[in-house]
């Protein structure tokens, strides 16, 4: 039943679903393939590992993140990505933000971001944070 | 539009600023161990570019650094103690850029150019600031992510000397750190290491 409400969670980060974002510190616990997260936690370290670089709504050195989770890589309006990542041809689902926080070069090689999370746990609560991030705010 | 790199600071600020970069030769020296030609020979050629393009990730980081402090000291909400610490930590922020676009141009990139000041005050949602507490809140947050991201930049670069300039910038950021937790009077995180 949880693996089904979690699956519920990502259609809708997918979908960009036009209803009220879910509160993240409310959501379930993120179950994807392999791995769970848990979006409270991400939220504490979306909030200290990459809000130097990254928001939510705005583009700044990194493409704004809201309804990151599901978007074609390279896509977000107004930022000026590399040639590699505009290349790239790949979703966001869960899984590829797995692989890429886990480091970007060697995922994409020519991308712009170095900044990696050692930690699967942490790596996988930001993922879960970020499934919870999905409309803009009105 | 005005660039960031145009704004000029009433004249006491440019006393600071001035006096601030003189301090920071050091950085310059520094400098000059990076980006010697035996280091540019000793890079292959498909890291260095991908070095130039973690570097440039860095400067553009400073530049919205650099501009937040600018917004920051033209909002009229900083007391003059605070204001002038500000206009320090800016010169020191100046001078990291430098550093990181000298390391850019030895490894044959392009250092990235900055944004207009009005493309920062959106991007760090500057209306939002009402008085020097929000300020000093705003610092705190992109200081300890810069201290963050510059320990993420280690392992990507590789580079030992690189990876030198980039832990002294980043040491720089988390003494930026340090000073704004006090200064709000907070206290430092209790478990250690307090950065990564």
């Amino acid at each position: 039943m949880r693996a089904v409400l979690i699956a519920a969670l990502v259609a809708s980060a997918v979908a960009g679903a036009a209803h009220a974002a879910p509160d993240h510190r409310k959501a379930p616990k993120l179950v994807v393939a392999s791995f769970t997260g848990d979006p409270v936690k991400g939220a504490a370290l979306y909030e200290s590992q990459c809000t130097a670089c990254h928001s939510l709504d705005m583009n700044r050195i990194g493409p704004a993140h809201r309804g990151v989770v599901g978007r074609k890589a390279g896509t977000e309006p107004g930022f000026d990505y590399s040639p590699a990542l505009k290349r790239a041809k790949i979703t966001w689902t869960p899984a590829n933000l797995d692989r890429w926080l886990s480091g970007p070069i060697n995922m994409i090689p020519g991308v712009r971001m170095g900044f990696s999370l050692d930690k699967a746990e942490d790596r996988h609560n930001v993922i879960a944070y970020l499934a919870t991030q999905t409309v803009k705010k009105p | 539009m005005t660039d960031q790199t145009n704004l000029r600071a009433p004249a006491r600020r440019g006393l600071l600023f001035g006096a601030a970069v003189g301090l920071s030769s050091a950085g310059v020296l520094a400098l000059a161990n990076v980006a010697t030609p035996a280091f540019a020979k000793a890079t292959k050629k498909g890291s260095a570019a991908q070095d130039a393009g973690l570097l440039n990730a860095a400067i553009a980081l400073e530049n919205e650094g650099i501009a937040a402090y600018q917004i920051a000291a033209e909002s009229g909400l900083l007391s003059p103690g605070v204001l002038k610490v500000g206009i320090l930590f800016q010169s020191q922020h100046k001078q990291h850029r430098a550093d990181l676009a000298a390391a850019v141009t030895r490894l044959g990139g392009k250092p990235s150019e900055p944004k207009t000041l009005a493309e920062y005050a959106k991007e760090i949602d500057a209306a939002s600031l009402k008085n020097e507490a929000d300020v000093l809140k705003l610092a705190l947050k992109l200081e300890r992510g810069a201290a963050n991201a510059y320990l993420g930049l280690i392992k990507p670069i590789g580079d030992a000397d690189l990876d030198l300039l980039i832990a002294r910038i980043g040491s720089d950021e988390a003494a930026h750190v340090g000073y704004l937790t006090a200064a709000m009077g907070q206290m430092l995180p209790e478990k250690a290491p307090m950065f990564g």
